[in-house]
């Protein structure tokens, strides 16, 4: 069971280990395959849908499929590039990301995918919806405004600290982050060590009296561009 | 006067305070209370041992529960496109006028909410409108008047039943006024059948051999996608598992489809007859039927041939006296997700949980309802299912065409001088279809409903069978006169509200499109405009993670090939106004003319 297979990303060899979803396996072999809601630590969600690769032909989230020996991946395709826009343009059109002044700026997941991705503007026309703040608790607020429904902080409350503060409400368009409690985060069990406060990848749960700390310029992303962690484990082609 | 904590305990309990049947529970609390307020989340998330939050992602996620107190009775007025044709706008204003309410809002006395609803199943009859579970069909304004005035002095929906309808309709169990509208009986679906006489046959042989003689049928899956259905059952039964389940799904939400509702009052056993069948060749115990809360004026009924199923052995222990094959079925009522006719979504929903799709892998087959290997079928493929079991595959595989055996149920609504339901052999040209239903003039036909596709006149020489037009049964036609564009716009809105909201591509694409398209028909629209489309819906196809998603493009990417000159004949030629065309400056300046007390000396009114 435990064997080890191999399959291929744009022709270069992965090795995969059975249980390993496409996203793990690239992730170990060093290649990044673009994504949002996935998270090392957590389980697949496959919400955001920004890693969708090709896997033998068909479009499927890397995230969630299991890789398979023999596969053959398509990842950083002209095709699959402007879809990724795509979907990071709605993303960005659907909520109120005020990037120049959100204290997550430099550090956010969405903002260093665009860039990554070269988004410079969205060409879908901003929605503005009205979103609540939810500043009650003492530690930790909610900015639903910056939400991308990744799903990320309820996954980790429920699996990594064993509540469950947060979970999704309404549907399509009314679908937002709710918790677990009539109204307010202060009245949920969230403490300000929990790990679901830090998982948020964008601007959405933020932890209070911290931002800005970090100067422009020494940021995560100031510094080197998203995924260039994980393309650091891919071992330098021979002859370079 | 019933105190409500006590009863949402005595609810719960009665469930076996079981989290995987809280939609019964939910059901049950906002039938008794008129909503599921918040006392009642805190009481059934303690009462099931699942967090509040998780009774509140459920609740608010089907349009029949809701948090906020409705009254006693809600008006759901049907405003799909066929309905809007047959004048469901002035039945909404004499609502309307008569509640002296909004839709959206309740009465002030509390008693009566009004609400509109995707299409209900009863296209061919059209307005209609659910009243609680009560349907009133072939609405009018007077009608409507007529309708608020009995609501006010009975209070009771019942009442509203007037004449009713064909057939099992008029069953006292249905007491409905709904019409069968049968038009053309086929060999396969509306054909009687004893009840047991394919059953009986399958028991004779072994469960492999049911699976091959399913096979050598050529049966594929009438809700639309068309997968082989031995293959599933063959998937199912070779999965790991101790128990497994057969789960019909009669969530028949498509716009335009009301073949199963027929099906299910005129032909149930046949349906039940099949699930059994398919239970005994995959080796499940277990069946489920997934019922549109819709049609919830079905289950009494239901409940009654289940029953009497029961007491002739068909269903139960040693089904036939044969030891060892158990099987029995049980009703799971939906709540008003179209979302929820997906297959892993109705799987959610019938866990208990909100109707979000699952990822694929596992498919059902290998891990369904509670990690089960289950096999989902559509309530006319259990129907054949049975038919072939009785008659033979050889004589199912001769009607048909060569990809697509056997009969299809049609529904077909719309401008046409008989609308209802015909069964007809695969392969028939549409143009053939068009004239059995008297509607020689059509400018289009929407084949598959909001997920299919707009056919022109050009293409009606095509056939209706997997391999070319392709329909779970809807059919809908649109006369000389209708606007094929406002008929997208209309297919756009049902999917935007219709999205589950799990994924990117489906939860904004949606938003994003009605947008553009509701720009260009109301001329609006600009040179590239067509490509902004034709770009999105590739990405909705090639991103969202499930079925919906995956077809929510398809009123505009197909009335597209089949109506282009229609959109270009909207758009703008010149592109040198000061603003972009799509952009409306005196709405963008609104919020900030009031906030300054003056308007905007530049961009005047």
């Amino acid at each position: 069971m435990s064997e080890s297979f191999l399959f291929s990303i744009d022709g270069i060899k992965i090795e995969g280990k059975p249980g390993q979803t496409i996203l793990q396996a690239a992730d170990e072999a060093g290649v990044y395959i673009p994504r949002l809601c996935a998270h090392k630590d957590l389980a697949p969600f496959g919400a955001c849908r920004v890693c969708t690769v090709m896997v033998n032909g068909r479009p499927q989230a890397a995230c969630t499929t299991p890789a398979a020996k023999g596969m053959v991946v398509e990842n950083e395709t002209e095709a699959l590039k402007k879809h990724r826009c795509s979907l990071v343009e709605m993303l960005f059109v659907e909520g109120n990301h005020y990037c120049m002044f959100c204290e997550k700026s430099g550090n956010c997941e969405l903002q260093a995918t665009a860039y990554r991705l070269g988004i410079l503007a969205p060409r879908y026309p901003y929605q503005f919806p009205r979103q609540d703040v939810d500043a009650s608790h003492p530690d930790v607020w909610i900015d639903r405004n910056r939400c991308i429904l990744c799903g990320r902080c309820v996954l980790a409350s429920r699996d990594l600290d064993g509540k469950h503060v947060f979970q999704f409400v309404g549907r399509s368009t009314d679908k937002k982050i709710w918790v677990n409690a009539e109204a307010h985060l202060a009245d949920t069990n969230l403490g300000g060590a929990d790990k679901a406060v830090d998982i948020c990848p964008v601007g959405a749960i933020l932890r209070k009296r911290v931002g800005y700390t970090v100067p422009v310029g020494q940021r995560l992303y100031d510094i080197k561009p998203i995924g260039s962690d994980i393309e650091a484990r891919r071992p330098a082609a021979p002859g370079r | 006067m019933i105190e409500p904590a006590r009863d949402i305990r005595e609810i719960c309990r009665t469930h076996g305070n079981d989290p995987t049947r809280l939609m019964d529970i939910a059901r049950a609390v906002q039938g008794k209370h008129g909503c599921v307020s918040s006392q009642a989340l805190d009481l059934i998330a303690q009462a099931v041992g699942i967090p509040r939050v998780e009774v509140e992602s459920l609740v608010s996620f089907y349009t029949f529960l809701s948090v906020k107190p409705k009254g006693n009775v809600v008006i759901r007025l049907c405003n799909d496109v066929i309905d809007e044709m047959f004048g469901a706008e002035q039945v909404a204003r004499a609502f309307t006028e008569e509640l002296g309410i909004r839709f959206g809002e309740t009465t002030p006395d509390g008693k009566i909410s009004l609400e509109h609803t995707p299409c209900i199943g009863m296209c061919d009859q059209a307005p209609a409108a659910l009243i609680n579970d009560v349907v009133v069909t072939y609405l009018s304004s007077d009608r409507a008047r007529e309708i608020v005035r009995v609501l006010r002095e009975t209070g009771d929906p019942r009442r509203l039943v007037r004449r009713l309808g064909d057939g099992n309709n008029a069953h006292p169990l249905v007491y409905s006024m709904v019409h069968n509208n049968i038009r053309r009986e086929g060999p396969v679906v509306l054909a009687p059948l004893a009840p047991g006489a394919a059953l009986k046959k399958a028991l004779a042989m072994s469960p492999v051999e049911v699976i091959n003689g399913i096979k050598t049928s050529r049966l594929r899956g009438r809700g639309g996608a068309g997968f082989p259905t031995g293959m599933k059952w063959e998937f199912t039964r070779a999965a790991d598992g101790d128990q497994k389940c057969v789960l019909c799904n009669a969530d028949e939400g498509e716009p335009g489809t009301f073949k199963d509702r027929v099906i299910l009052t005129e032909n149930p056993d046949i349906t039940f007859e099949g699930m059994t069948i398919a239970g005994y060749a995959i080796g499940a115990e277990l069946g489920i039927v997934y019922l549109r809360a819709e049609y919830a004026y079905l289950r009494a009924f239901l409940e009654s041939v289940l029953q009497a199923r029961r007491a002739r052995n068909l269903l139960g222990r040693n089904i036939l006296g044969k030891p060892g094959v158990h099987f029995d079925i049980r009703i799971q009522m939906g709540a008003g997700a179209y979302v929820c006719g997906e297959e892993t979504a109705m799987i959610s929903s019938c866990e208990g949980q909100r109707g979000d799709p699952k990822d694929r892998p596992p498919f059902p087959a290998q891990k369904g309802y509670l990690g089960m290997p289950t096999t989902v079928n559509n309530v006319e493929t259990f129907c054949c299912v049975a038919r072939i079991l009785d008659n033979g595959p050889g004589w199912f595989a001769d009607i048909g065409s060569r990809g697509s055996t056997g009969t299809k149920l049609l529904s077909v609504s719309g401008d046409c001088s008989s609308p209802g339901v015909y069964e007809v052999p695969f392969g028939i040209r549409l143009s053939d279809l068009l004239t059995m239903v008297g509607a020689e003039d059509a400018q289009a036909v929407q084949v598959g409903g909001a997920a299919g596709r707009m056919v022109s006149p050009a293409e009606f020489q095509r056939t209706i069978c997997y391999d070319d037009l392709a329909t779970g049964g809807s059919v809908m036609v649109f006369g000389p006169n209708r606007n094929i564009l406002k008929v997208a716009l209309k297919f756009m809105e049902f999917f935007l509200e219709e999205s589950c909201g799990y994924c990117t591509p489906c939860r904004v694409g949606t938003v994003l499109m009605r947008r553009k398209l509701e720009e260009i028909i109301e001329g609006r629209g600009q040179i590239g405009d067509l490509e902004y489309l034709q770009e999105l819906g590739s990405t909705m196809i090639l991103a969202s993670r499930c079925g919906l998603g995956q077809t929510a493009a398809n009123p505009v990417l197909t009335t597209l090939q089949a109506f282009r000159p229609a959109y270009e004949a909207l758009l703008r030629k010149k592109t040198a106004e000061p603003c972009l065309a799509s952009f409306d400056i005196r709405a963008a300046l609104q919020d900030a003319e009031r906030l300054a007390g003056r308007s905007s000396e530049i961009f005047a009114g």
